[in-house]
């Protein structure tokens, strides 16, 4: 192989791994915050996929891919939310809840999708990565969606937040000793819920990932 | 209220509640409700072809739900029984290629136990890594679900795989002497007898005997379990292995009732249904029974609503969705006392209870 040719498999590999991985990423991201206020959300599947279908009905009703962004994002967050305030009351189990939430969230987005099966929603701009490289296959393998950055940028935030602030510290201390947060006098369910629903805002970042952007389009 | 009304009384609610939220949800689809919850009805249990398509689906939920029921008593939060049930109609599948067997109910029964050796060894593995490892449950049973899945891909499509299914990778049949009828020559197969055997069975083990007694005090108390003694590990690998045997027969079942050899249908979600199930019957052997049923009938309506009133076919999983979140949530309000509630909203009656500091699950380390 030629060196071009060994620049654009990596570039295709590269690509592809920032692009199957953007969902992943934020759903991880999600999660993470999710576990270290002390619960499990299985229901992020569900939280994927309805703010996935939210994303793309928002960017095709406001005619902006960003707008879209933010719904996903708050279609999350509210089944997110929705998955916290279950968990606060007594006895209920978060991982149930969770699969529950699961069926629910896909459920809705297949059954309040159907309209949106057949238009074309605008789509977030790539960003070309590529641009250094003549060569065409380098440019369109790496695309990059805008989103993406935005998620390395949480996930140092997160980092950061975690170990520096006031909030993150708050949110460790709730997962790892209930009893040390009450003793302070906070609530560990309303840490729970605000990490959980941010956690799905996040989250839903990831469906917006999935219905807008299409590589090469 | 009598407790066991008590029991019985909040899922009951919770149904209705969730069936009238559906009811809405069509309306504004510009669905008459009324012709959703009739068409529902008819779907899961009017006739008696929509009854042996409930109780078929019922069957294998049965059984995973069992592999989620035993561990739970035992303290453990097991949700990988969709490798159980995987590994268990693989097993079932693959033992005719490596040991000539009788083609006869003799035969079939070593096939079922074959696959629920395999799926018990798999959710043993889940309690081993724990006990031993220190690994939690719930995620390591949940990966192993995936590496079983993935195996049993690798296996279907590879070795064994049939020669002659060309689009759709399948193991070869069971023969036919292997395969699983229907009971007195309906669509219902005896896989349900088995589920219905197992569920009352391992209620009975769990209500009735030492060792039943035994794993119920490891899981409700583990202090209590290690103060007098209990063998703690080998309870908890045993009920892993008990719940896992259940999930795999469910493969098995699957297997030799329905699609008469492994392939990809077999990844139905069934493990997962199963859960919730459990968590729903709160973890009672006994009442997963018709617990199953209810789901199996929600799961046999969801083509009728579709054909009949135009509904998108994911209406079934929102009606679940919507069904299973308030019955999970009805859990809270068990503790609420309302004697009190009811004394208190009388004014002059009654005092404000103290607020009891509610007792937090020990965090995993």
């Amino acid at each position: 192989m030629t060196v071009d040719q060994w620049i654009a498999l990596v570039a295709g590999i590269v690509g592809g791994a920032l692009r199957v991985g953007a969902p992943f990423l934020f759903v991880s991201l999600g999660e993470c915050l999710t576990e270290k206020s002390g619960r499990i959300n299985l229901g992020l599947e569900g939280v994927l996929v309805l703010s996935a279908m939210a994303s793309f009905g928002g960017a095709y009703y406001f005619d902006s891919p960003w707008a879209g962004v933010l719904v996903g994002a708050a279609a999350g967050a509210a089944l997110a939310l929705l998955h916290g305030l279950l968990c606060s009351l007594a006895r209920v189990n978060d991982v149930a809840t969770g699969i529950a939430l699961m069926l629910f969230g896909t459920g809705l987005a297949f059954y309040l999708g159907k309209p949106l099966i057949q238009p074309q929603a605008p789509q977030i701009p790539a960003i070309p990565l590529g641009f250094w490289s003549d060569n065409p296959v380098v440019r369109s393998a790496l695309q990059l969606n805008a989103l993406v950055p935005i998620g390395l940028l949480i996930a140092v935030f997160l980092y950061w937040g975690f170990a520096r602030t006031r909030a993150g510290l708050l949110v460790r201390m709730a997962g790892d000793s209930a009893d040390a947060t009450r003793a302070l006098g906070y609530s560990v369910s309303a840490i729970r819920i605000a990490a959980t629903t941010a956690g799905g805002a996040i989250a839903g970042l990831g469906g917006a990932s999935l219905t807008l952007f299409y590589p090469g389009s | 209220m009598p407790t066991a009304l008590k029991e019985i009384a909040y899922p009951v609610f919770a149904i209705a509640a969730a069936l009238l939220l559906f009811g809405l949800l069509g309306a504004l689809a510009g669905v008459d409700p009324l012709d959703v919850w009739t068409t529902l009805f008819t779907g899961a249990f009017g006739s008696w072809f929509s009854w042996q398509n409930t109780l078929q689906r019922a069957a294998p939920l049965m059984l995973t739900a069992l592999c989620v029921a035993i561990p739970a008593r035992a303290g453990l939060i097991i949700i990988g029984g969709e490798g159980a049930v995987v590994l268990g109609g693989l097993a079932c599948a693959a033992l005719p290629y490596v040991v000539p067997l009788p083609g006869n109910a003799i035969g079939t029964v070593i096939v079922c136990i074959a696959a629920a050796v395999a799926g018990g060894l798999w959710i043993v593995l889940a309690g081993w890594l724990r006990q031993f490892r220190g690994i939690n449950e719930t995620i390591s049973s949940l990966l192993l679900a995936y590496i079983a899945i993935g195996l049993f891909k690798h296996l279907v499509e590879g070795p064994l795989r049939d020669p002659a299914s060309l689009n759709k990778p399948a193991t070869y049949s069971l023969p036919e002497g292997l395969l699983i009828g229907g009971i007195g020559g309906s669509d219902i197969h005896w896989g349900l007898a088995i589920g219905v055997v197992a569920c009352v069975g391992m209620g009975l083990w769990l209500r009735m005997t030492t060792s039943g007694f035994a794993v119920r005090v490891v899981g409700g108390n583990p202090r209590t379990a290690q103060l007098v003694g209990l063998p703690a590990t080998r309870l908890i690998l045993a009920a892993c292995g008990v719940g896992g045997a259940c999930a795999g027969v469910a493969g098995a079942v699957e297997v030799a009732a329905v699609h008469t050899n492994a392939n990809a249908s077999l990844i139905a979600g069934y493990g997962y249904a199963g859960i919730l199930v459990s968590f729903i019957a709160r973890h009672n052997p006994m009442a997963i029974v018709p617990v199953a049923i209810l789901f199996g009938g929600f799961g046999a309506a969801g083509s009728l609503l579709q054909r009949r009133l135009g509904l998108p076919d994911a209406s079934v999983l929102v009606l679940q969705g919507i069904a299973f979140v308030l019955i999970l949530a009805s859990e809270g309000l068990r503790m609420v006392d309302w004697g009190r509630v009811w004394s208190f909203a009388r004014p002059g009656r009654g005092a404000p209870i103290p607020a009891l500091p509610r007792q937090e699950k020990e965090q995993q380390p």
